[in-house]
């Protein structure tokens, strides 16, 4: 469901892929084709080697959260308070995101949960990926 | 750079300090940069370099009458100002100019000519970051403490005492802006910002500025003022996003900047040889980041040296002696107030003076962690 007012994504070039893939229901990495490291956020080359030899690949989805804070002051499109979080992908780097369909606690948050990705389509272009507890 | 080749020989901040609704952002910087020179007894003819961020060098140029042959508009955030102490102390000794301007002013409580800041949604943090609901510092900065909280089995109540402490150095500076003492309970009952941060582990938000004249230290003797040394300097960047911090536990640019102005000081991270610190208080997990990155204890063990009073008045560390940001003031780029107060230390004219403080260390961050500044200072000749 979108929240009106929330603040929204405007893609480039460079990172095209992503929002692509959360529109289509994936979660885009990329990955060097020289030294193998998995990155985020998106861009066409490596930041670790400097090759520009890269691969965007799909991601498992998978996640535990890393850090977060809850926040209780107004936002447009959010109501606090609400957690802003940042997880660990399965596949090593780390991401932004808000947990969905779990209490925005400190004791329902707990550090290193197992999180799996949710899609939201926010309008006709932009769907930005969030996170939940994992089902299993 | 050799140790001890330039000085600050004028330092002031802006005739006031807290809300200022007389004066605009530009108005500010002007008004920390005639105190400066008043400090001195330089004009603006007399100077020929000048450094600021917030607002751009050249507008400052004309502003205050000054053609400069050297300038340097690094914009780094908070810790712009320890950067350009960095770059002007470079550009003195390679003669690339004789006497340096460093200015700051922020309009950051009354907002007069302050254009504030804007995410682009193009940009890495817009498409990255902002989407997910972050507004400003409060919630951003504190975004990995939790992580730090669980690796260390850190308690909020030592990250409150970050706060009562420095409560307790700002009581005894007339000009911070609270100075009434505070128990660890008030802080834990003040209103929740962003959790585990509550009010008072927040800075505060203010108007004012702040301006530096260095010159050699040839030079330097021929001014009336207490000479202050520029011993050693380091500075890093990490990124503009707090979710790509390598470390959620530390910081990279804090691990760069602050060993590197060590070694030039050839000086250790240790009470033995650092006698006033100063660590940029945004919040209050800042100081425990800091003692832990510039080494002067090991990782986890930083918010019970705090707690246990070790950076307190009359501990075997004075830190944050104005009141920091927490409690003295903050406008929102906090790092030349820091270095005010470590030159006032070492002129032996700050309001809670640490006796005989011959060295003070003063480190900067800006941004999210996003980038760092050290200056070593020493009042001795070299």
């Amino acid at each position: 469901m979108a929240e009106p007012g929330r603040a929204l994504p405007v893609p480039t070039p460079e990172t095209k892929h992503f929002w692509d893939g959360t529109n289509a229901g994936e979660l885009r990495l990329q990955r060097c084709d020289s030294c193998g490291k998995n990155y985020f956020p998106p861009r066409p080359f490596c930041a670790t080697c400097g090759s520009r030899k890269v691969t965007v690949f799909k991601a498992s989805g998978k996640a535990v959260l890393w850090s977060y804070v809850i926040h209780h002051r107004p936002v447009p499109g959010f109501k606090p308070p609400y957690a802003i979080a940042v997880v660990q992908l399965a596949e090593g780097p780390r991401m932004m995101s808000n947990i969905v369909e779990c209490e925005q606690t400190p004791e329902a948050l707990q550090l290193d949960m197992e999180l799996e990705v949710v899609f939201e389509k926010q309008n006709d272009t932009v769907t930005l990926p969030f996170f939940r507890p994992a089902k299993g | 750079m050799r140790r001890n080749a330039v000085a600050v020989v004028g330092a002031a901040e802006t005739t006031q300090l807290g809300v200022i609704p007389d004066l605009s952002q530009i108005g500010l910087h002007a008004d920390a940069a005639l105190n400066a020179m008043a400090d001195c007894g330089l004009r603006p003819k007399d100077i020929d370099g000048i450094a600021t961020a917030g607002e751009t060098p050249v507008q400052l140029a004309q502003y205050l009458g000054i053609t400069p042959a050297w300038v340097d508009g690094t914009s780094v955030g908070g810790c712009s100002f320890m950067i350009h102490v960095r770059h002007a102390a470079a550009a003195i000794e390679a003669g690339l100019a004789k006497t340096i301007l460093i200015t700051h002013g922020e309009s950051g409580k009354s907002r007069i000519g302050n254009p504030g800041r804007t995410v682009p949604p193009a940009s890495l943090n817009g498409q990255f970051e902002q989407p997910f609901g972050p507004m400003g510092p409060p919630s951003m900065f504190t975004i990995p403490v939790l992580r730090y909280m669980k690796t260390y089995g850190v308690t909020e109540e030592q990250i409150a005492q970050v706060s009562v402490v420095q409560r307790e150095w700002a009581a005894k500076n007339p000009r911070a802006t609270f100075k009434t003492p505070i128990t660890t309970e008030d802080v834990l009952n003040s209103r929740m910002i962003a959790y585990p941060f509550r009010l008072l582990m927040c800075c505060l938000v203010t108007d004012g500025g702040g301006a530096l004249i260095l010159t050699s230290a040839e030079r330097a003797r021929d001014f009336k003022t207490k000479p202050v040394y520029v011993l050693g300097t380091g500075e890093s960047a990490e990124g503009p996003m707090v979710s790509q911090m390598e470390d959620f536990t530390s910081s990279r640019a804090f691990r760069v900047a602050g060993p590197t102005a060590f070694q030039q000081a050839g000086i250790s991270a240790s009470v033995k040889d650092v006698d006033h610190l100063m660590i940029y208080d945004a919040f209050a997990h800042l100081p425990i980041y800091g003692l832990e990155d510039l080494g002067f204890l090991p990782r986890g063990e930083a918010a019970a040296f705090i707690a246990g009073r070790n950076t307190a008045p009359g501990g075997s560390l004075p830190l944050n002696t104005n009141g920091g940001g927490l409690s003295f003031m903050h406008s929102g780029m906090y790092g030349m107030y820091a270095l005010q107060e470590s030159v006032r230390q070492l002129r032996g004219t700050a309001a809670a003076q640490v006796p005989n403080a011959k060295i003070s260390v003063c480190h900067g961050v800006g941004g999210m962690f996003a980038a760092s500044g050290t200056i070593i200072f020493s009042n001795q000749s070299p």
